[in-house]
């Protein structure tokens, strides 16, 4: 069993390579395909034709295409994505220099997400359809519905102005990241607790529940030791995705609390046209959503003993 | 958080008086005493009673055999009384476990009994044990709730596992279920009903998701461990081959009414009830006279739509030969709902001829005794014959 899973992995990070070089060479063709170029952009309205041209051959826009998807590859193999005109520094070391604070509001989030979401969704898929499960499928229909900027500066007039527990704004301390990361979490709350309520509706109806009782088990008995492992995978995989959403960066919530994270980043890259650094996020984030989802793969594996056979063979 | 779907009827009471009480609690009496049951499932049109006025007994150390064909309430009747039923059932009558009436037991009492003194093997074996966890943890959880050590534990499940006839116990114990044969989770599932300890094990179709092969050897382990464990059992089952060779005393069902009960050698072999004679004529093992099996003719009627009078009168041989008129049925099949009575010691039936068929047997006087034709017991036979 232990070599099928390293096999598998094995597996998996080779189709990630894939993935990513897939990736990167989208984000290519796009940014060639869009108008106006780097060379233009990074001189201003003002500059002359002849300034133009000799900015174009340094940024190698003139050469052919194929020679330079080549010598893109070349670079982006060694994670080399040429200088930030903007910022004046590698790409994707600003890249990286952003990605510690994503990280962090992210992980917060998700970790929110699925405490409360997994306790939501226990609560209404033990009894479906009962008071509990209405009233937790309608928080969390509304926290899903609602605009994250709305909540977000809703929870900064609470917690920052009328109760000043909390910083409105910035980073560097944890009550910094206390309200970013709720406000982030929020629809993921909801996403959770839907999904885990379900699943677990479902799993309710399987034989094995009524085995579970005839054991003589009190119902949250039944549910925490037999019904939730069994719901789980759906729960598992939709937080996977999420994660890697999150890890792309919230430009909403970066926005809203000022946190220095990757999400401003890209969108301030993309209008500037500053595509070395998007070219560098699209190729972190390709990584980071490769190794999501073998993580999530990885679990459904402990989850499913039945999954696990099927790696081996 | 709800409690056990079962314990909605709880709240019933039923109508005995002390004095059946008393009697009841002297120890005497069977283990357990379901009498006039009534099981209430709701529909849209209202409650649709499921189980109508059911009773029987069962003795401890002996096997009660529920037969009859899907939909008339056998299984209904072993969840009723292990207390899980589909929510939203109500339950009347009594259902005495030991002196106790369990339907007037509160939920705590209910759960305390599931498991631990009446444990219950249910259908299909593969889907009632848990994917995610392994086999000896699910046999051994009772005693792991009742904070057994991991060690203890471990060699429960072998021990457990062993009994049941499983080969190298102690390392199937660590298998999932999906990495276990058909016949070996049907032994798994004693195993786990085992594991409690209890007094009553009902067995809902041990059998019928197995190979013919592998039933035999499963039928030989039940009847095994009853001996060796001094164990009642509830067995469910459509099979009559699978009753013969396990059950003690039988129960046929139809339409969620007992039509008879009574010892299941005597029973098989002079059915009191035209349904239970036309099942057994149904199965040619069993029914040594005829070479070809009478298949019964017509299906099952729905507990929901349940016939006047003896709800087996539509597809009743008997009731065709009675009725003096040439009508399809006899007026009191028709109308009058037949009591379930003691025809002859030990043997109680619910048609309202059974005094026929009992006497057809010690003589043959019966043809022609209500001038009805020539002999009514050859007409019998021969209508159903195809």
């Amino acid at each position: 069993m232990i070599m099928g899973t390293v096999q598998m992995i094995a597996r998996r990070l080779l189709l990630g390579v894939f993935v990513m070089w897939g990736c990167v060479t989208l984000i290519f063709v796009i940014v060639r395909l869009a108008p106006g170029d780097q060379a233009t952009l990074s001189l201003g309205p003002d500059a002359t034709a002849d300034e133009i041209e000799a900015a174009r051959e340094r940024f190698g826009v003139n050469d052919p295409l194929l020679l330079q998807y080549v010598s893109y590859i070349g670079r982006a193999l060694r994670f080399d994505f040429g200088d930030s005109y903007r910022l004046g520094q590698p790409a994707m070391e600003a890249v990286l220099d952003r990605f510690p604070a994503t990280i962090q509001l992210a992980l917060s989030a998700m970790a929110i997400a699925v405490v409360v979401g997994l306790i939501l969704g226990c609560v209404a898929g033990g009894r479906p359809n009962g008071l509990v499960d209405r009233v937790v499928s309608g928080v969390s229909i509304s926290l899903q519905s609602f605009p994250t900027f709305w909540v977000g500066i809703m929870l900064i007039l609470l917690f920052a102005l009328n109760l000043r527990v909390l910083p409105s704004a910035g980073s560097g301390s944890l009550s910094h990241l206390v309200l970013p990361a709720v406000t982030l979490s929020l629809p993921q709350v909801a996403i959770v607790a839907r999904l885990t309520r379900s699943s677990l509706a479902e799993s309710m109806q399987d034989a094995y529940v009524q085995t579970a009782r005839s054991k003589g088990l009190t119902e949250p008995q039944v549910l925490l030791g037999h019904v939730l492992k069994n719901s789980l995978i759906p729960v598992v995989t939709i937080i996977g995705l999420q994660t890697g959403v999150l890890l792309g960066g919230s430009v909403v919530v970066e926005n809203v609390f000022a946190w220095p994270g990757l999400g401003s980043l890209i969108v301030d890259s993309v209008s500037a046209r500053d595509y070395s650094v998007v070219q560098a996020a699209a190729l972190l984030i390709a990584a980071v959503v490769v190794v999501l989802n073998l993580l999530a793969d990885l679990t459904y594996a402990r989850l499913d003993p039945r999954i696990r056979v099927e790696a081996k063979a | 958080m709800r409690t056990g779907p079962g314990d909605t009827g709880a709240d019933v009471a039923s109508q005995r008086s002390g004095a059946d009480v008393a009697n009841e609690r002297s120890g005497d009496g069977p283990l357990l005493d379901v009498r006039d049951l009534d099981v209430f499932l709701p529909a849209p049109s209202g409650p649709v009673r499921i189980i109508d006025r059911v009773s029987f007994t069962v003795d401890a150390g002996r096997t009660t055999g529920l037969i009859g064909e899907s939909g008339s309430g056998k299984t209904m009747t072993a969840m009723a009384v292990i207390g899980l039923l589909p929510q939203g059932a109500v339950t009347r009558g009594g259902l005495w476990w030991r002196g106790e009436n369990l339907l007037t037991a509160g939920p705590r009492r209910r759960r305390r009994v599931r498991g631990r003194e009446i444990a219950m093997i249910f259908q299909d074996p593969l889907a009632s044990l848990n994917p995610s966890q392994t086999v000896g943890r699910q046999v051994t959880e009772i005693p792991r709730r009742d904070g057994m050590s991991r060690r203890e534990l471990t060699a429960t499940a072998a021990e457990l596992l062993g009994r049941v006839g499983i080969p190298e116990p102690a390392r199937r114990a660590s298998n999932y279920p999906h990495q276990f044969s058909g016949g070996m989770r049907q032994r798994a599932m004693t195993a786990l009903a085992l594991a409690g300890k209890p007094r009553l094990i009902l067995a809902d179709e041990p059998t019928t998701a197995l190979d013919v092969t592998v039933q035999a050897r499963i039928l030989d382990m039940l009847r095994n461990l009853r001996e060796q464990e001094n164990t009642a059992m509830v067995l469910v089952s459509h099979d009559l081959r699978v009753m013969a060779h396990v059950a003690d005393d039988l129960v046929v069902m139809y339409a969620g009414r007992v039509c008879e009960r009574g010892p299941a050698r005597d029973l098989l072999r002079r059915p009191l009830h035209p349904y239970t004679k036309a099942l057994v004529e149904s199965v040619p093992a069993v029914h040594t006279k005829t070479a070809i099996a009478a298949p019964l003719p017509g299906s099952p009627a729905n507990p929901a739509q349940r016939p006047s009078g003896c709800a087996f009168h539509p597809r009743c041989p008997l009731t065709r030969v009675m009725a003096d008129d040439g009508a399809a049925a006899h007026e009191r099949c028709r109308t009058e709902e037949p009591e379930v009575l003691e025809v002859a010691p030990g043997r109680w039936s619910g048609c309202h001829f059974a005094g026929v068929l009992h006497d057809e047997r010690s003589s043959t006087r019966v043809a022609g005794r209500n001038g009805t034709g020539p002999d009514t017991a050859t007409t019998t036979e021969e209508e159903e014959r195809p």
